[in-house]
């Protein structure tokens, strides 16, 4: 289904909508103030008119049994008090002209008495509007009928209504600008919500399927709470397949251990040097299996926790201190020196420490595992608009590796043959520093032969 | 002659009906302009020596345009034009009643311009009636007559005046015969209307009886010759230009109120040659900016500064309310009053 305006923008919908809309109201409220104004200059003219007519029919009086009439200034000069319109006036007595422009026509049907007749028609080349009154005026003894016309031309009331259509004209021009300011402005205000929501959905990592929780108008309720369970869908079905790689790596592990504790049993019984040469082949490939599905783990509990990031407030001496004497035993066994140098304060840092832990015991397991027995392993943290936690071997470094692709998913040094690996270390390191707003350096030892590989993470 | 150049033109100075029209003139002029392409024809109430200045700067600043000048009353020029049709390019009067009715009763052409635009509202009416002077209703009081007395300042002191000396005004008083002048129907009924003292001035003046007059120069005259002791109504422009020449006489402006009358121009509605009638017209209306004329003529041009200085003047103002006094009826209950009130016994 296609309507008009569906791919148009809704604010410019709306715009266009309220501005139609502001139209029409402007052009209504000019019609409506002209057609009231016009209305009323034509009352205010039928209003004097009546009052000059009546003030005639009020100085009719008899004498010596004629009717007479005394004109009042004033029943004239109010008329030309208001515009400079032209004035006629007729009294009719008995159906004789008793005063006035004889030819000014009588209103039909002529009035009755306390009942004044308006009309309009041409008279002497101009539109005029006329006021009839009847008056009985009693003339020895008998009454007479006489009727009072005032007419009036309407130059002043086509002034006065053609100014006002002019105001009006301006008032409902600037009353339509007005409105469709306002609407601009509201139609911006309307969708703010909408730019919000689109802000705080870019602005997420793209491990980020946390529910959007900004405050929204109810409209977008709907719209946001499909999206949410859209994520939340997404989101178990990665935990689904992160618990599925663990419990995969835990179901491999079991019986490999098994499997390689009755190999280490069998090998003992061996006599044979190409079967003993054989049952190790097995054994290795049996404990990079091993490595492989214990990594492969590590891998997926990281994963799930940077996907549910919860910082604490942590001391990074205290968690790096706690690395080294976890895999001491380790270096031990081959007489490896580790060299600690911590600056003596508190480090405080931001972070998850399970996921720090994680990563600087790859790093170190690194440089323990690739350094030859009777080495030194130096372990510092240097502090300066960051932390750089730093592990310097001195084994057999890099050699050619290319140094940017040794974080990737599996990827393993082609001088690490002859070690068993699964290649995932640095990339748990890598991904726990990214998750930390930090990252991971990789660089060869700059005195004498080694690595040196640092964790970079940002000061609170 | 101080026109010499212009006075070589023909002039023409005739009594009578003009042409074959009924309405009666008091005389014509004809003013060639020397690269004549139109014939102005005016009609008008005022004198020709008073207007004949303005007629020749007119001609100096527009030589193609002739005038043909025509003299008529008031009421004559009324039915020239309201009755009779007659063909003019041009009708001033001082008669502003008359005028008010021939614009009202579509007689008259519109017309506006910068100049007419510059005139007070007071000045106009539906921009077919333009006033181009204001000349005040004064008193003019002969010096001889008031000597030991303080001479009066409003109406209600000459009324005490006139009451305690009669002896000293019988006959001497003088004013306009409401009936022959329209400049003096115009006055009286705005009196009428302005105050209540009018109808008992009116009584004292007809007990003393007074003197009554066409024209405000023949009232001018009697006073300075000592005939008359004081003269009510004179049209103040007259007396002044009369002032230099009439060491004896002395204008009193009331300050009770002054009636101001606006003498006042219109195109006719056949006029044949509207468009330089509308040159005249800015010419009149802004005489003001010419004060040789305003010296040469003696007539006040519109100004509004000026007529402001006086607190009691009061314009007469145009418009419907000026129909009223033409009402038949109450034309003729208004003299009738007046009558009665002048001429008791
Ligand atoms: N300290 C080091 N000295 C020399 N080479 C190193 C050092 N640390 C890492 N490497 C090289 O980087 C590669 C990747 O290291 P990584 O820790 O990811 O994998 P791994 O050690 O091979 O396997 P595992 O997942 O069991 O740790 C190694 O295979 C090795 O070639
Ligand atoms: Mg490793």
């Amino acid at each position: 289904m296609t309507t008009p305006f569906a791919n148009s923008s809704i604010r410019r919908r709306l715009v266009i909508q309220l501005s139609l809309i502001a139209a029409i109201l402007s052009l209504t409220f000019y019609l409506i103030v002209r057609f009231v104004a016009e209305q009323a200059a034509i009352d205010t003219q039928d209003n004097i008119l009546a009052a000059s007519a009546t003030s005639i029919a009020d100085a009719l009086y008899s004498e010596r049994g004629e009717v007479n009439l005394e004109l009042p200034y004033s029943a004239l000069s109010m008329l030309g008090s208001i515009s400079e319109d032209r004035v006629f006036y007729r009294v009719i007595v008995d159906g004789e002209t008793l005063t006035g422009y004889t030819d000014l026509p009588e209103p039909t049907p002529l009035p009755i008495p306390s009942n004044a007749v308006f009309s309009t028609f041409d008279y002497r080349g101009e539109e005029v509007r006329s006021v009839a009154v009847a008056r009985t005026v009693s003339s020895s003894g008998q009454a007479v009928n006489t009727t009072i016309i005032v007419a009036q031309t309407r130059l002043g009331l086509e002034a006065i209504s053609s100014s006002i259509s002019t105001t009006a004209a301006f008032v409902g021009v600037g009353f339509f600008i007005f409105l469709t300011t306002l609407s601009l402005l509201s139609a911006q205000s309307a969708l703010s919500p909408l730019r919000r929501m689109t802000q705080s959905i870019k602005r997420r990592g793209p491990h980020d399927l946390s529910p959007v929780k900004t405050q929204l108008p109810s409209e977008l309720v709907p719209l946001v709470a499909a999206l949410n369970k859209f994520m939340a869908r997404l989101h178990a079905s990665l935990t689904e397949s992160e618990a599925f790689v663990a419990e995969a790596a835990h179901r491999i592990r079991t019986p490999l251990t098994i499997v390689r504790t009755q190999a280490e049993v069998v090998l003992r019984k061996l006599e044979k040097p190409e079967d003993k040469k054989a049952l190790r082949k097995m054994i290795r490939a049996v404990d990079e299996s091993s490595r492989s599905a214990g990594q492969l783990l590590d891998h997926a509990m990281v994963t799930f926790r940077i996907e549910n990031l919860l910082t604490a407030k942590l001391d990074l001496g205290e968690i790096t201190r706690d690395t080294c004497e976890h895999l001491s035993p380790t270096a031990g066994l081959k007489d490896i020196n580790l060299i600690v140098r911590i600056p003596d304060e508190p480090l405080p840092i931001a972070g998850d420490s399970i996921l720090l832990q994680n990563a600087l015991r790859n790093i170190l397991d690194n440089a323990i595992k690739y350094s030859p027995a009777d080495s030194d392993i130096h372990v510092t943290i240097e502090k300066s608009d960051h932390y750089e936690v730093s592990f310097t071997d001195q084994g057999r470094g890099f050699g050619k590796a290319d140094l940017k692709s040794l974080t990737k998913r599996f990827s393993r040094g082609d001088n690490a043959s002859d070690i068993v690996g699964s290649g995932l270390g640095l990339t748990i390191a890598d991904e726990v520093a990214r998750a930390h707003k930090g990252r991971v350096h990789i660089r060869s030892n700059t005195e004498g032969p080694g690595a040196c590989v640092s964790l970079i993470l940002p000061r609170v | 002659m101080r026109f010499a150049y212009f006075a070589a033109g023909l002039v023409l100075f005739t009594l009578g009906s003009y042409g074959a029209s009924a309405f009666e003139i008091e005389g014509t002029r004809v003013y060639p302009a020397p690269n004549s392409t139109v014939t102005l024809k005016i009609i008008s109430t005022a004198d020709i020596n008073v207007f004949e200045p303005i007629i020749l700067e007119f001609q100096r600043e527009n030589p193609t345009i002739s005038i043909d000048y025509v003299i008529a009353s008031s009421t004559e020029l009324m039915k020239a034009l309201h009755e009779e049709n007659a063909e003019f390019d041009l009708a001033i009067s001082s008669a502003m009643d008359l005028q008010t009715k021939l614009a009202n009763d579509g007689y008259a052409q519109t017309y506006s311009s910068t100049a007419t635009a510059y005139l007070p509202d007071w000045a106009k009416w539906r921009n077919q009636i333009f006033a181009f002077t204001q000349e005040p209703a004064v008193v003019v009081i002969s010096d001889a007559a008031f000597q030991g007395i303080d001479p009066p300042n409003n109406r209600e002191e000459l009324i005490s005046l006139l009451r305690e000396n009669p002896e000293r005004f019988e006959q001497r008083i003088g004013t306009y015969d409401v009936r022959a002048s329209g400049a003096g129907y115009l006055f009286a009924t705005q009196d009428s209307r302005n105050s209540d003292s009018y109808w008992r001035l009116t009584e004292v003046m007809g007990r003393l009886n007074a003197r009554l007059y066409r024209s405000s120069g023949d009232m001018i005259n009697d006073v300075s010759s000592g005939e008359l002791a004081l003269a009510y109504n004179v049209v103040g422009s007259y007396a002044m230009s009369r002032l230099p020449d009439y060491p004896g006489i002395r204008i009193i402006l009331f300050d009770d109120y002054v009636n101001v009358m606006l003498r006042t121009a219109l195109i006719p509605q056949n006029a044949r040659h509207p468009v330089e009638s509308g040159i005249l017209i800015d010419f009149l209306a802004q005489l003001s900016l010419r004060p040789e004329l305003t010296e040469l003529t003696s007539l006040p041009p519109i100004d509004t500064a000026h007529l402001r200085e006086n607190s009691a003047a009061r314009p007469i103002r145009l418009g419907p309310g000026l129909l009223v006094f033409l009402d038949k009826l109450k034309k003729e209950n208004f003299l009738q009053n007046w009558v009665s009130s002048m001429e008791q016994e």
